[in-house]
């Protein structure tokens, strides 16, 4: 059994019209045992950038701690709020300068980018655990039910959906999905990102 | 044009080469198997026990063994249905059986609505638990042979009779990967009877068995609540706890419980449940039920400042 499935977890990040959204699943289990329905795998990054981890527990929560603390660097010397894309780098080296003994987590970043002309880009970016980064215009999956949750996103999803429908939409792809994966699901999380706020809500999910 | 005429003759080719055959097989039979066309494959069991076709190797069971799944190999291979919750027990009413009704391969949920009850004939009952064809198919051949031993004796086989012929039939396929765990559960002269029959061989009687990767959490519920006396209402209730209890602990248990009570006048299905609908709302309408959801987070949320009500 792969250390990557030892704690389960699934997390998912769609793009929508002017917003991103980004969802993942609250178990933590010991392989089939499950433990705790209030683990929390998705953090704050800024006030419009997300970041989820999913893979292995202890690492999670190293490697929140380690992004908190590089991100606060970023932000004392640049004096400004780090941009997504230079958060997806700073999350691919992380991880590779760990090569040779990587942190079992690929993480899901989520967030809205501004643009030249003052408007913001929806932004979403997955990596593997040493840190090769896959930018997609549609949505990105990671965790024990990714490939549950490609299949179902794959037929789902469509361009340019308004915050409600995008919320719609990433909630019943992460629900359908965990259902089908062993170690996923017991509870579930959404976060939906827009210009003026986070929408962030708890869903009901299946308890088995 | 001759063939009717060879057909009748004892002097032609067809005939002696016919009679050369028979001579072979030393079939006693006037009418081969085939005669009476497929009976859902067991046609030709009657008698005596099934012959399957082997691979064409010099360790037949070693080259199964590295094509199927087993614990040191998830990897590739033929998966076989392995996680699963079952449980029954005797008490002063019958016998509980109790299942859940989750299908895994590896960590892929292949169904959610398997049937893991057998059911043998009107008295008895198998539960499924490791190889699902292995149990379906070995269950059912049991099924045959006690309505043999029906018509043979003038009376209904006894549970143990039949979870011995089990056993023992299992126990000749040794080593050559069978895998299952089962109780056999029905009603016979003796009253209530459980016997737990697995393919290493072993055939146990008891008051309360569970079997499966989540019998440890429904022997926890089981054991606390286990009592002879129980009433039928209490006993069904038990059994459907310690199901919900395995079905949300465990990853490779849950979707729904299905629940049987064997009595006097043979088994009756009491219902199907679903494991999350328990853990928010309860059971429904049943007797036996507390009222409210089994789940945890139900019981305490708000009840503590730990732990405060959601807000929205």
């Amino acid at each position: 059994m792969s250390i990557m499935d030892h704690n389960g977890g699934s997390v998912i990040a769609m793009v929508g019209k002017d917003c991103v959204a980004i969802a993942s699943d609250l178990r933590l289990g010991n392989q089939a045992l499950g433990i705790s329905s209030n683990f929390q795998r998705v953090f704050g990054i800024t006030d419009r950038i997300y970041l989820g981890l999913p893979g292995l527990a202890t690492d999670v929560n190293t490697l929140r701690e380690r992004f908190r603390f590089r991100v606060n660097m970023y932000t004392i010397k640049e004096e400004r709020e780090i941009e997504p894309e230079a958060f997806a780098h700073l999350v691919s080296s992380t991880l590779y300068e760990h090569r040779f003994g990587p942190y079992f987590i690929e993480p899901v970043i989520a967030g809205l980018s501004k643009t030249p002309t003052g408007g913001i880009r929806p932004f979403i970016a997955a990596t593997d655990l040493i840190g090769c980064i896959n930018f997609a215009k549609d949505f990105v999956v990671s965790g024990t039910a990714s490939s549950k949750l490609f299949g179902v996103a794959e037929g789902l999803w469509e361009p340019d959906l308004e915050p409600e429908d995008l919320f719609e939409t990433i909630s019943q792809t992460l629900l359908n999905a965990v259902d089908r994966d062993a170690f996923s699901g017991w509870g579930a999380v959404v976060h939906v990102i827009t210009k003026d706020k986070v929408i962030t809500r708890k869903l009901k999910a299946r308890m088995d | 044009m001759n063939t009717f005429v060879n057909q009748f003759s004892t002097h032609s080719a067809v005939s002696q080469l016919k009679r050369a055959q028979n001579l072979i097989a030393a079939d006693e039979d006037e009418y081969s198997d085939a005669t009476w066309g497929s009976q859902a494959g067991f046609g030709n069991m009657i008698k005596g026990t099934p012959n399957f076709t082997v691979p064409a190797v010099p360790d037949p069971a070693a080259f199964l063994r590295l094509h199927t799944d087993d614990h040191a190999d998830p990897n590739c291979r033929i998966k076989i249905q392995h996680g699963t919750t079952t449980l029954a027990f005797r008490f002063q009413g019958g016998v509980i059986v109790a299942v859940d009704s989750r299908a895994t391969a590896g960590s892929y949920i292949a169904s959610g609505t398997v049937k893991k009850v057998i059911e043998i004939n009107p008295y008895l009952l198998g539960t499924m638990a490791g190889g699902a064809a292995d149990c379906q198919f070995w269950e059912t051949y049991l099924g045959m042979h006690c309505r043999l031993h029906e018509l043979r004796n003038r009376e209904r086989i006894s549970v143990s009779a039949a979870s011995k012929y089990l056993s023992n039939l299992v126990y000749s396929y040794k080593g050559m990967g069978l895998s299952m765990g089962t109780m056999i559960c029905g009603w016979d002269k003796t009253g209530p009877a459980v016997f737990y029959v697995d393919s290493d061989g072993t055939r146990l009687k008891g008051d309360l068995f569970s079997v499966g990767s989540g019998s440890t959490f429904a022997y926890g519920v089981l054991d606390q609540g286990y009592r002879w006396d129980l009433t039928d209402e209490e006993a069904q209730e038990l059994g459907r706890r310690s199901i919900f209890a395995a079905g949300h602990r465990d990853a490779f248990s849950g979707n729904t419980c299905n629940l049987y009570h064997v009595k006097e006048d043979g088994w009756k299905f009491i219902g199907n449940y679903d494991v999350s609908t328990m853990y928010y709302d309860g059971p429904g309408d049943v007797p036996g039920a507390p009222g409210g959801g089994y789940g945890y987070a139900i019981r305490t949320e708000g009840r503590s400042a730990a732990d405060p009500p959601a807000s929205s």
